[in-house]
């Protein structure tokens, strides 16, 4: 279960400096949390690709930011991701809303977008976690954590 | 008198200070005729039209160093929204726009705004009041300092010639070299 008050202490815990972020429906519950008091650093971008230049120049300068956006923004940010990813080599780390994964894997729905996340992520060689209801801020932090210690981007999806 | 690409970038080197000034597309191979310093960052390989969005990101983690990006019109058109959210975030950002109306990169093609598009009204609009437009040597000469040493954001809209024939440039560095020396300046 990831609710705005877990993943703030999670990224805070992880020395997380700003998120930069495009909310979804169930990420945008955590909006209240990020600019709470004690909250993270917020960069509202306009489009995707723009959250993964952004972090790219945050990383540059010596900070540590994420950036959350759901998987349709996911879609249009390639050029930017590959760039920033494979040319640049910054361990860029995304917390991907994945729109419509229960209803889809109930039958409840024919929404493309979870079919395409995974594969998605695969052909740009993102590493990446799918994360669902049995798991929680910790494991974010886990998946942050080993990232950062092997130097490398990855991607947290959250099921929703 | 209209301007070329190499005479707008001399002027901009002798008002970009300390400020780290990144380039982008055809800006990458004229640029460090006049500067080639740690704090000048070849934004190539690139993704097309994240220059001012790379900027902004290294403002908001270096705040007491401003960011110069070297933007085509090509570029710009690809993502204006990125207007908007530069005036979300204040700034020291100076979003330098070379516009020829060309893709030079690609050959010479006309962009779909082409001659039409204001940018400096763009990004009034957007929310950046401090926006600029400059359309012949001698004004930008003028102008140059005001546009580049007040505070950020700020646009500055320049009407150059534009080339045919031109060819993607080569960085003047890999990029791994590149970042590792902006980083070593930025942590001074």
């Amino acid at each position: 279960m990831f609710d705005g008050p877990s993943v703030v202490a999670a990224l805070k815990q992880c020395g997380v400096t700003h998120v930069v972020w495009l909310p979804d429906s169930e990420l945008g519950t955590w909006e209240a949390a990020l600019t709470g008091s004690g909250g993270l650093p917020l960069v509202r971008v306009c489009r995707e690709g723009e959250a993964m230049a952004v972090a790219a120049g945050l990383m540059l300068g010596g900070r540590k930011p994420v950036v959350v956006i759901q998987c349709t923004g996911l879609f249009e940010a390639g050029d930017a991701l590959r760039n920033v990813v494979h040319d640049l080599k910054l361990p860029l780390f995304l917390i991907v809303g994945v729109r419509s994964w229960y209803a889809l894997h109930e039958g409840k729905s024919s929404d493309s977008c979870p079919v395409f996340t995974e594969p998605i992520l695969q052909a740009w060689r993102m590493p990446y976690t799918l994360f669902d209801r049995r798991h929680g801020a910790a494991d974010l932090v886990g998946a942050y954590r080993r990232a950062q210690v092997e130097r490398r981007a990855a991607a947290a999806l959250i099921a929703e | 008198m209209s301007m070329t690409q190499r005479q707008v970038l001399e002027v901009l080197a002798q008002h970009r200070g300390r400020h780290v000034v990144i380039t982008t597309m055809t800006a990458v191979g004229v640029w460090p005729e006049f500067s080639d310093t740690p704090l000048d960052f070849a934004y190539m390989p690139s993704a097309m039209g994240h220059g001012p969005s790379l900027a902004l990101g290294l403002a908001l983690a270096q705040d007491r160093r401003g960011v110069i990006v070297v933007n085509g019109d090509g570029s710009m058109l690809m993502s204006l929204g990125s207007l908007a959210t530069l005036a979300a975030h204040p700034a020291d950002v100076y979003v330098v726009i070379l516009d020829n109306g060309l893709y030079e990169v690609t050959g010479g093609q006309p962009t779909a705004g082409a001659g039409r598009v204001d940018f400096a009204a763009a990004a009034r609009a957007a929310g950046i009041p401090r926006a600029f437009a400059f359309d012949n040597l001698a004004a930008w000469q003028a102008g140059a300092a005001e546009a580049l040493q007040g505070p950020g954001p700020a646009v500055i809209w320049l009407k150059v010639e534009g080339r045919l024939g031109q060819k993607t440039p080569k960085p003047p560095r890999p990029m791994p070299d590149q970042i590792h020396r902006l980083q070593a300046a930025l942590a001074k």
